[in-house]
Order: C-alpha cells, then structure tokens, then sequence
C-alpha cells in the first residue's frame, strides 16, 4: 500500500494542518510517512503544496512525481497542479473556488467545502470538510482517528474548537455519501 | 514515541538531547525552524538562547562558549554560512568543538530558498582560509539529522575540531516521524582544556595565533596528525546493492534519496544499479569507492550542484572506471526518471540497461 497526495490552496485554506494530521494518524497507524511542505517567496494569495505519500513500506524520494491523489482548494492550484495527477487517480476539488475546465484524465469529486464551513459558522473549516470528504472516499483512515489526532492538537485554549472541526468532518463525509454513492 | 518533526526540528531537539545548552543564531530560511524551536526549548532546559545581531555575532558567541567548556551550536543557511567562515576558520585553528548546521539553498549570492547542495566544495575544502578541515555530516531523513546531530557533539568534544551538518532545503523542512532513543546527557565530563578560571592549577590558552618563527608550522603539524587520524577512524557511509553492481551511483542527503528510489525501481532487472551513500563528507569515504571503482564499469555522481563531490570521486578512483556527473542547480531536485535516463546514456549499446528506460516512464 502507497498512497501519494499532493495537497494545495492559498496560504491559510489550511492545507499544512490537513496534511499533518494525514501523517500524525499515519505514525499512529505503525505506517511510513513522510510529509514536504514546500513553500515559496510567494506574497499572500500565492500557492501552498505539501507533498504527503503514506506507506506500508520504506519511502526514499518524499517528492511526488505523480500523485495518487491531488486535493484542491483554488483556481490557481487546480491550474498549477492538475498534471500532477496519475490517469484515472482521485481528484479532490473544493468547487466552491474551482471551476473545473479541461479536467485531467480523473476521478473527479467537487465538494463546496468553503460554502460548507461558511455556513457552519467559520470558514476556517473548509481544509476539515474535504478532510471529511477524502476519508470517505479513500477510506485510508478511520473518522474517529483523525479526531483523536484533531483533539489532541487542539487541547488548551483552542479546545473550543473542536466541536465545529467535527461538524466539519462529518459534513464532508456526508456530501459524498449523499452525492457520490 | 515516534514525533512528527521537521528536520529542523530534529536537528535542535537533537542538540538538547546531547547536552547542547548554547545557541546563538540568525534568522533565515530555510532554517528558521530550527531557530524558532531553540528559542522556545533552550530556557526549558535552562540554557542560553540568543538571537544574535548578525551571523558573525552568532559564530563569535559560538567561539566563547566553546573556549569555556559548553556544547554549542549555530545554523544558518547558505548565504548566512558564508558569513561565518571567518568565525569558523578560527574555530579550526582554536581548536574549539562546535557543531555548525547549514541547510543549504540555491547560490551563488543571495540566490533563492529552494534545496541544493552547492556548498560542497565551501564545507568539505574548508570555506575559510588556512589548512583546516572540518568533519562534515550529511544526513538523508528527519530521523537520520538526529542521530547525527547528536553523534556531532560527541565527535567535536573528542577532536576538539568543529563538526558541520550539511543539510539541504528539503531535508531542513520536511517532516517525517523521528525518535530521539540516545540518552539525555544532562552532566557532561569538564573539560581540562577549557577556560574556566585558573585558580589553583595552570592556566589554559585558547587562540590560533602563533607570531614565533616555526611554532605555527610546528601546530599545522599537530593539526594535520589528527586529521589524518579523523581520516582514519570517523568515515562512515551507505552501501546498497553494490555486489556485482553494473552500474554504482554516489550521491548524498536529498539526491541519495532519489538515487535510493532509482536503486528500487531496478531491483527485478538484470541491470544492476547500486547506490554508495556517504554519510561523511570529510572524511570522503575513499576506501570504498576505490575498491568498488576496480569492479564496476561506470560510477553516476548524483548531486544538486554543477558538480563538485564528482572531483572528490574521480580523485579517488584515479580512471580506473568512468565517472560520469547528473545534477541540477539553483534549487532543482534531480528526479528519479531524469537519474535513470543518464543511466542509460551513460552505458550505450547495453541491451539490459535499456529496459530501465520503461522505468523512466513509470513515475
């Protein structure tokens, strides 16, 4: 099993932390992982990627060259970044910021994840939703793994936040039960 | 437990782990993590933290803490490395253990933030001036950067000689899970060279000048003797498949890792590529690459620079086999399809090294 993610939004959608939290719930798992967060010289409203491959086995490169799985959050993204995808391999678009054109050879799920979070009453959860989503498409870790690993990051002050961060997951997890199966 | 942490990370909570309680550096990516969790960590353990006011500060605090007996350390990155090869070179000649970090990034000048490893020929030929060498440790994980950094202080303290890590951008910022399993060193052994008040016994002298005809040639001598001895006793590198191996690729930290991919992607082939690894880049590991350059018709040096461990390896194989050279600059990562083409352009008329070139395709 190797599973090969490439991960990217605008800096702040919050791609760093579901990246993180993919490899946390793989070190608890007994798997490989390795996580490369690449950023640039980019002012805001640049693009964030973050190259997460999961596996059974020893990892050697941690750069991605074709990946598994592509999760995105915004046009430029999309643009930059929709090659990077195997034919026929999952592509995970957060349609309330993509329009789709000239869709790569794919499996293609949209998921209005910013549209979602809005409405949940912060749209700083709309990285959770298609947290949400992905789970219960690929399957490649329980819900209640990755809210463990949420809950542990968000002890203390920001404890508060849990609850909608959960809201968040199951909604994405919802939207594909209801749209896709 | 294992901890997800960047590389940077590691490196600093390495340091802590072996008793390092002196860091002074300068902020700049991409090694701010590294910073970043010292400043944080360091008053945890009662140390001393500081943010220096310019890269030399940093490398001359590092001189005064090491004169008194401390394990110290500093990080920066390429341009900021450059900054301290004075402060580095008397370290040398002080003969003060230190251990120094430099995540590499595109050059020359102020270049970009991206990975590469064209600080080879300032680290391992000595980026200062005079005869000096420096031990210089390149790790190729999260967990490796650890280890290594922590066996760092330990060989500076028993050589009395500055140790560098030679990182690059990717090694510095990805995360993968580590483990710090070597013992918390709280009470280290004092150090009876060291300066800390003469009362009661001889003084000490720290300082690398020698104004009196002979004495500094007489200590270019003490210096050479434990290099040679460092040469004799700290090599250490990776050897993978490289029995009966057609083809031996040599590269370092981040572009060993592709090669390690390469060497992979091979394994059901009747072509047989191996990888050798050093892990320390002075001392280059010679004895093995001369042995294996009397077996194997072609060595691929592998690297993100125009080319410079590449003269290290034919120094050592002295044409016995060919040495040929694949790198990309200013902040390229070679992939594993571009080293397996090389590959075959490298052997012609090789019907089994063709098939890797299917490979290539399969990213």
């Amino acid at each position: 099993m190797m599973e090969k993610i490439i991960l990217a939004g605008f800096g702040g959608q919050g791609m760093m932390l579901l990246g993180k939290l993919l490899a946390q719930a793989a070190i608890a798992e007994g798997k490989q992982v390795t996580y490369f967060p690449s950023y640039g010289t980019e002012v805001r409203g640049g693009t964030a990627v973050y190259h997460l491959i999961v596996s059974n086995e020893e990892i050697f490169s941690p750069v991605i060259e074709e990946a598994d799985t592509l999760i995105i959050m915004n046009q430029p993204s999309y643009l930059k970044f929709k090659e990077m995808l195997k034919p026929n391999g999952l592509l995970l678009l957060n349609s309330s910021m993509i329009k789709v054109d000239n869709p790569p050879d794919a499996t293609i799920y949209k998921v209005q994840a910013t549209e979602i979070a809005s409405k949940l009453g912060n749209v700083l959860v709309s990285n959770i939703v298609m947290m949400g989503a992905y789970l219960a498409i690929k399957k490649l870790f329980s819900a209640n793994l990755i809210l463990d690993q949420l809950q542990t990051m968000l002890k203390g002050k920001k404890g508060d936040l849990f609850a909608i961060n959960k809201k968040a997951l199951e909604n994405g997890m919802q939207l594909i039960e209801a749209t896709y199966r | 437990m294992k901890q997800l942490l960047t590389g940077n990370e590691a490196a600093a909570e390495a340091a802590i782990v072996a008793g390092c309680r002196y860091y002074y550096g300068y902020p700049i990516t991409p090694q701010n993590e590294l910073i970043n969790y010292m400043s944080s960590r360091m008053p945890q353990v009662g140390g001393a933290f500081i943010q220096a006011e310019s890269e030399i500060a940093a490398i001359s605090m590092v001189h005064g803490s090491a004169a008194a007996g401390g394990r110290t350390m500093t990080s920066s990155s390429s341009p900021g490395i450059s900054l301290k090869q004075e402060g580095i070179s008397y370290l040398a000649g002080s003969e003060l253990p230190c251990v120094i970090v430099n995540i590499q990034r595109g050059g020359p000048g102020l270049g970009d933030i991206s990975a590469s490893q064209a600080d080879y020929f300032q680290a391992v030929k000595g980026g200062g001036h005079g005869d000096y060498h420096i031990i210089v440790l390149a790790p190729s994980s999260v967990q490796e950067m650890a280890d290594l950094v922590y066996d760092a202080f330990d060989l500076a303290d028993k050589y009395r000689n500055p140790v560098m890590i030679l990182g690059d951008a990717q090694i510095g910022q990805l995360m993968e899970p580590v483990e710090f399993h070597k013992k918390f060193k709280k009470h280290l052994p004092q150090k009876t060279w060291s300066l800390t008040g003469a009362e009661g016994r001889k003084r000490n002298i720290i300082k690398s000048f020698y104004p009196v005809k002979g004495q500094l040639e007489e200590f270019n001598a003490h210096l050479q003797r434990k290099y040679k001895t460092i040469e004799e006793h700290e090599v250490r590198y990776e050897a993978v498949n490289i029995h009966k191996a057609d083809v031996i690729l040599v590269a370092y930290g981040t572009s060993a890792r592709v090669c390690r991919e390469v060497v992979k992607k091979s394994r059901r082939l009747e072509f047989r590529v191996g990888l050798i690894r050093p892990i320390t880049l002075w001392p280059f590991p010679k004895e093995i690459i001369r042995k294996i350059s009397e077996k194997v018709q072609c060595i691929l040096t592998v690297e993100m620079s125009a080319g410079q461990m590449v003269e290290d390896v034919r120094l050592t194989t002295e044409g016995r086999c060919s040495v040929h050279f694949y790198g990309r600059t200013g902040g390229g990562v070679p992939t594993s399809s571009e080293v397996i083409k090389k590959i075959v352009e490298i052997v012609p008329n090789n019907r089994a090294a063709n098939t890797l070139l299917h490979l290539a395709e399969v990213r």
